[in-house]
């Protein structure tokens, strides 16, 4: 009551010594300079890579991306066939990899027993649990060994066709280790499918059905479309995915720094230049191998950036709460899949 | 009245042609098979893991130490054990420096950042690190840690690589979980007087905790299966230490070394590895899926 009647008295009544505040003050600066932290480190990161990067840029940038000639015994960089061989395997990891996690996510959504949805998520998040290196190891022994008799009967009957047909299959190559990533990559464009398909109001499906259309009608005409951003951005975080894996990779492609004439020739990839020649190299061989790194830094930050904003956008689009809601799922998912 | 022929069914009646009919079914049939088709790997990498792997499973495999004498026969290849512990150690080290890290960024992100320009900011780059590819942050800690110093490999550069790569899948888990807690929670603890700091570290935390385990595992779990961070920061030595300042050994990096060697009993050393690797991170995931279900958030 005295203190409803003297409201500044009241105030001072309740208001804390600046001592018992001392805590909540810490407390609030210490976690905003963590925050802060991650900014700083980030940028810094940035800055070494460049200042370490910079005698193999020293002519010109565009020089060393697009000169078609990696030789370290020469001192000659040019990133040119690894750029091609990141593009090519990662391209086939999309092609491969993205309609049969959008198939998955499909079934798992709309066609398949409810019993069955739950285990069968798991076990495609399952793939995600596999390590890098035990994906190269099997696919080195199992699967490019069992492949090559059958890439060479498809390289011998198209051997018309450029690039794919005519040569010899070596055991590793492009194709083995664009398959592998396509594995790779499917839990996690398979689970932001999944994520974006459930946010289709059922209101669309059910429309659909009772205008007469068949359950792959309902699927082509009210989910899909729907999904669509939310599924491209799906397939762009499994491209960023793809384009920085290194150790299955750098297994599975036969390292040799040459132009990809062939897709079941052997190739190299940025990543996989700097897992296997890092150790040795000295001097300028050295910069180079920083300068693929840059590059595959600022690939993978657009391509993700990309993603990111297309996977929120289709987030947000469907009417979740706030932005901040969709995005932390989002990333709970890729953080559930981000065992590769 | 046109009784329809009882062969005709309802679909036929309301308009179903035959070809709509068989194009659901193939393309249905279509979806089947490419969901078949995507668990096809798993059943593979998990039955040559358990042919080649239990093989070279044996008693004195967990217990000895890789040797160098792959170059004649029959010798004594030795086995796992300095890669084991070696990896424990790391992971060890670098979860006890991302999760308070992690946990502390989310804090700031739900509690205070909330949605202002500077918490956007700070989630961007959150994504950014979660896209960086792995070697690029081995890389990082070579040019700081290593050049930077001018010292050699150690266990402990190791870790913090590891730590940079777990450090946005704990903040993004944990920002989620956090999220869940119930405002009322909070605002009935602050009605009645208890200062913010304490809102946090005896409402918000304890309730958030089962929930942000699931997420902290599965980064952990993360963390174990990487081979490149530790490839330029950890090197790969014989030998076992519990010195986190020396050379350390890793089964990702174990494996790494072994699938480029000549000599089969190499290889089914690294299978061996391999298996032991996914049984431990495939614990690690069950873990967290039961406390996950447990959890009354999320």
């Amino acid at each position: 009551m005295e203190a409803a009647s003297a409201p500044g008295g009241g105030r001072a009544l309740l208001a804390r010594s600046p001592l018992a505040r001392l805590p909540d003050r810490v407390l609030k600066y210490g976690l905003t300079v963590l925050a802060a932290l991650i900014l700083v480190l980030i940028v810094f990161f940035f800055f070494e890579l460049v200042g370490e990067a910079r005698p193999a840029f020293e002519k010109d940038v565009l020089g060393f991306v697009f000169h078609n000639n990696w030789n370290p015994s020469a001192e000659d960089f040019g990133a040119w066939p690894l750029v091609v061989g990141t593009l090519i395997t990662s391209a086939l990891a999309l092609v491969i990899g993205v309609p049969v996690a959008v198939a998955a996510a499909v079934y798992a959504t709309e066609l398949c027993p409810l019993r069955l949805r739950t285990p069968l998520s798991i076990l495609v998040e399952l793939l995600a649990a596999v390590p890098s290196v035990v994906y190269g190891l099997w696919g080195i022994f199992f699967l490019a060994p069992k492949l090559q008799p059958a890439e060479q009967w498809v390289a011998d009957k198209l051997s018309f066709v450029p690039f794919i047909g005519g040569g010899l299959v070596t055991i590793p190559n492009y194709f083995v280790a664009g398959l592998v990533l396509a594995i790779m990559i499917l839990p996690i464009v398979s689970a932001i499918s999944r994520e974006v398909m459930a946010t289709v109001p059922a209101d669309h499906k059910e429309a659909a059905l009772g205008l007469g259309a068949t359950r792959w009608e309902m699927i082509r005409l009210a989910v899909l479309p729907y999904c669509r951003s939310g599924i491209v951005g799906g397939a762009m975080l499994g491209l960023g995915r793809a384009i920085g894996e290194t150790i299955a990779v750098t297994i599975l492609i036969g390292d040799a720094p040459k132009l990809g004439h062939q897709l079941f020739g052997q190739g190299y990839t940025l990543a996989a230049v700097i897992a296997n020649e890092f150790g040795e190299a000295q001097g300028l061989h050295r910069s180079a191998l920083f300068a693929a790194a840059l590059l595959l830094f600022v690939l993978t930050l657009f391509v993700n950036g990309f993603a990111r904003a297309l996977v929120v956008r289709a987030a947000r689009r469907t009417g979740q709460t706030g932005a901040e809601a969709s995005t932390g799922g989002t990333s709970m998912v890729a953080g559930v899949a981000a065992g590769a | 009245m046109s009784t329809p022929a009882p062969t005709a069914d309802l679909s036929a009646r309301f308009g179903l042609t035959a070809g709509r009919r068989r194009k659901d079914k193939f393309a249905r049939g279509v979806i089947l098979a490419a969901t078949i088709l995507a668990l096809v790997p798993l059943v593979l990498i998990i039955y040559y893991l358990l042919k080649k792997g239990l093989g070279a499973w044996s008693s004195s495999f967990f217990t000895t130490d890789p040797t160098g004498n792959t170059f004649f026969k029959n010798s004594d290849i030795g086995g796992i054990k300095s890669a084991i512990l070696g990896t424990i150690e790391m992971v060890a080290l670098a979860s006890l420096i991302s999760i308070p890290i992690g946990v502390g960024v989310a804090l700031w992100l739900v509690e205070y950042g909330r949605n202002s320009w500077f918490a956007r900011v700070v989630r961007f780059f959150v994504d950014v690190l979660t896209g960086v590819p792995s070697i690029v942050f081995g890389l990082f800690i070579y040019i700081v840690l290593i050049i930077g110093t001018g010292s050699s490999f150690a266990g402990y550069k190791g870790s913090l690589a590891l730590s940079l790569l777990m450090l946005p899948v704990v903040i993004r888990s944990a920002e989620v979980i956090l999220n869940l807690v119930p405002a009322g929670l909070r605002e009935s603890a602050l009605a009645l007087g208890a200062p913010r700091w304490k809102v946090i570290m005896k409402i918000v935390l304890p309730t958030a905790l089962p929930g942000m385990v699931t997420g902290v595992l599965l980064a952990v779990a993360r963390a174990a299966g990487e081979t490149a961070p530790l490839l330029f920061t950890a090197g790969s030595p014989k030998t076992t230490t519990y010195n986190l300042s020396e050379f350390m050994n890793s089964l990702p990096v174990q494996i790494y070394n072994d699938v480029n060697s000549p000599s089969t009993e190499v290889v089914n050393r690294a299978w061996g590895a391999a298996l032991t690797l996914v049984t431990m991170i495939l614990i690690l995931n069950l873990i967290a899926r039961l406390i996950s279900r447990r959890s009354r958030l999320a």
